[in-house]
């Protein structure tokens, strides 16, 4: 390898994405567009969970029921239903996820022997969602009764908490406000630099085909491994700048806590983007017109890196062989690497393993590109 | 690069793409410092033999040594021995022509204190004195064509291989491009270009004739002329042309006739007519002779005879 000639490639394809400035500009916006748009678009917290309500008492005690439902923020009464055929039809129609039913008798019952049945009713085509659901539901249900037992001792007299309760102590580490952003937002970064990074040098190859420089290229004495290394060059810039803007939206806009530190970030960083620029160009290579090469590498890259990086989907919950199928799933150490530094404050050590990972799949792809560039026509 | 040996050598080079056979065992010597011109119509083969002989095609039979080289084993080396250019135009065209020099020097490891004397020299052959800084894809055909060629020669290879260079270049730059060719054989450099004008041959110290992916001749211009034309060639002004060509056709001693314009060429061969017989004879075909004359043959006389020879023995066959 000649590194005159690594430098030459990488001069021409400098001024090449330089004098292509709309093509730049795309390989930069969007990855902060994406951004905004998953690290919106996908969370798991769920607010606002459309409920009908059938409140078949209606009286004081059951409207205060229902309004401790809305205010808690987590429900919102789409419905208020007079009839129990209405519930169907209600969910048919995706109106609520969730009905709770009131029994007319609710008030004397509870007065009568201090406890009295709410139903809740759960759309469960959306499993995810009505999890999510009862979970907030059982936590409303506990204030209910945390103030019912309030009302209870201050009508009675009884001072100070009711003795033999038993309460679970939780504690929660790393994302102490159990938001799922913190936990979606690092997974996004490393799915938006594994779709941009594949595409940015999925087209250098193909291009210089189509437009026919290389015929000129190949009879030059310019080896495949200086080509490759000369054009990831600029690239690897572009990608860097890419991920700055996608861990920096991560950490100031989304605020994601960041607790590890620079340098981790950045080697860890640089890996990943050495790989995805990498299995971009392997694919141009590969496929000799920019287009069949575009999709291909969206293809490739976005199906996997959404379903089975692990970024939404956790791994451990996979079956076995879907769970082994992940292992080359590239994006997926990126995700585990992201998560332990942002969250956990992860060092290089703790790391190892995901580190290896990348490098051994950057090392594996770099082998390959280089060798499926011939340089022959035929 | 040996010092004594040809600088091109070829032995049964064939190319076939799939039941298609480009180039039929070809073969072909070429000294150091000549111009060689291959000759033949488009889709002859020649860009497929130019392409295997820059290691850019692998042969599907015989071989091929440039510069010593063999193509198919020792392409890379073959690589380092060579400039080419190939027939569509390649350089970078979102590139000036001062970054595409500097590019290509760089590809080429031409030393970093030579660059600046070949750079000017290449922009100052090419005429692009006052265009340095312009976008490739702006200039115009010769322009493009002069800095393909200065790119190509930036490393001083001692062999050149031009696929077609003046294809669509107005005249004017095409006599100019020939004058560059000339500059560079006189420095010793082996040139090995493909044409399909005809009036280029004359320019060529040597011209391989290609047609169907065979050599069909192979000599200097004037041992074609001689050679292959089996005898000597007239120009008669006649009328009528058609009638006058009838007879000539099937005439005794009469190798080849064929209409030129608003005249005949025949070549006549030992034996039968000669120049003195010529007009008594068509006169007894009620054909009215103005004039008859040697001419000495271009070379597309020798061409269109030797191609029409070519394929009606292949038809035959």
């Amino acid at each position: 390898m000649n590194i005159r000639r690594v430098f030459a490639m990488a001069y021409k394809e400098t001024l090449q994405i330089w004098r292509d400035p709309r093509s730049l500009a795309i390989a930069l916006l969007m990855p902060l567009m994406q951004m905004t748009l998953l690290g919106y678009g996908v969370s798991l917290d769920i607010k606002h969970v459309p409920v009908c309500v059938y409140d078949q008492e209606n009286n004081q005690q059951t409207r205060g029921i229902v309004e401790r439902l809305v205010s808690s923020g987590w429900f919102s009464i789409s419905r208020t239903l007079t009839r129990q055929t209405g519930i169907r039809r209600a969910m048919d129609r995706g109106e609520c996820i969730a009905a709770i039913v009131i029994p007319a008798n609710f008030s004397r019952e509870l007065a009568a022997t201090g406890s009295a049945p709410v139903q809740a009713i759960l759309d469960a085509t959306d499993v995810n969602t009505t999890n999510i659901a009862i979970g907030y539901l059982q936590g409303v249900v506990a204030q209910i009764n945390a103030a019912l037992d309030a009302q209870w001792a201050e009508a009675h007299g009884v001072k100070g908490s009711l003795a033999g309760q038993v309460e679970l102590a939780q504690s929660t580490w790393f994302n102490e406000t159990l938001d799922s952003r913190n936990f979606i937002i690092p997974g996004v970064v490393a799915v938006i630099l594994a779709l941009v990074g594949a595409q940015l040098t999925s087209l250098t190859i193909a291009r210089e085909w189509e437009r026919g420089t290389m015929e000129q290229l190949i009879s030059t004495p310019v080896t495949a491994l200086e080509v490759m290394l000369g054009k990831l060059v600029p690239y690897f810039a572009v990608g860097l700048i890419d991920a700055v803007f996608c861990l920096a939206s991560a950490a100031w806009w989304f605020r994601v806590p960041f607790r590890g530190n620079i340098i981790t970030l950045f080697v860890t960083t640089a890996l990943f983007i050495l790989v995805v620029l990498d299995i971009g160009y392997l694919i141009s290579v590969r496929i000799r017109s920019q287009l069949g090469a575009s999709q291909v590498a969206l293809l490739i890259t976005l199906l996997p890196t959404t379903l089975l990086s692990g970024y939404t989907f956790p791994i451990d919950q996979m079956p076995a062989p879907i769970r082994a199928l992940t292992l080359i799933v590239y994006p997926r150490y990126y995700v585990t690497i992201l998560r332990a530094i942002f969250l956990k404050g992860s060092g290089l050590a703790d790391l190892w393993a995901p580190s290896l990972g990348l490098l051994a799949y950057a090392v594996i792809v770099i082998w390959l590109a280089a060798r499926a560039f011939q340089k022959r026509l035929d | 690069m040996n010092a004594t040996g040809p600088a091109v050598v070829a032995e049964g080079l064939t190319k076939r793409f799939r039941s298609f056979t480009a180039v039929d065992h070809l073969d072909l010597r070429i000294e150091k410092g000549e111009i060689a011109g291959f000759i033949g119509p488009n889709g002859a083969g020649k860009s497929t033999t130019i392409r295997m002989l820059c290691g850019l095609l692998r042969p599907s039979e015989g071989r091929a040594l440039v510069a010593g080289f063999d193509v198919g084993q020792q392409p890379e080396a073959v690589r380092e021995h060579i400039g080419y250019m190939s027939q569509k135009f390649s350089l970078y065209g979102d590139l000036t022509v001062r970054e595409n020099l500097r590019f290509f020097g760089g590809i080429y490891r031409v030393a970093r204190g030579e660059m600046g004397e070949r750079t000017r020299f290449a922009i100052t052959m090419a005429g692009l004195q006052e265009r340095e800084d312009a976008l490739v894809r702006t200039l115009a055909g010769g322009w493009k064509q002069r800095l393909a060629l200065g790119c190509a020669i930036l490393h001083r290879p001692p062999i050149l291989f031009l696929d077609e260079p003046t294809s669509g270049v107005e005249p004017e730059a095409r006599r100019r491009f020939w004058d560059l060719i000339h500059e560079l054989a006189a420095g010793g450099v082996t040139i090995l270009v493909s044409t399909h004008y005809m009036d280029e041959a004359e320019y060529c110290n040597r011209i391989a004739l290609i047609d169907r992916g065979r050599l069909v001749a192979l000599g200097t211009p004037g041992q074609l002329r001689s050679r292959h034309l089996g005898g000597e060639l007239f120009e008669i002004r006649c009328t009528p042309l058609g009638a006058a060509l009838h007879v000539l056709q099937g005439a005794a001693g009469v190798i080849d006739a064929a209409i030129f314009g608003d005249r005949l060429h025949v070549v006549l061969g030992p034996g039968g007519l000669d120049q003195a017989g010529l007009p008594g004879f068509l006169q007894e075909h009620g054909v009215s002779v103005q004039a008859v004359r040697t001419v000495t043959p271009s070379l597309e006389d020798v061409f269109v005879r030797l191609v029409s020879t070519h394929h009606g023995g292949q038809d035959s066959s």
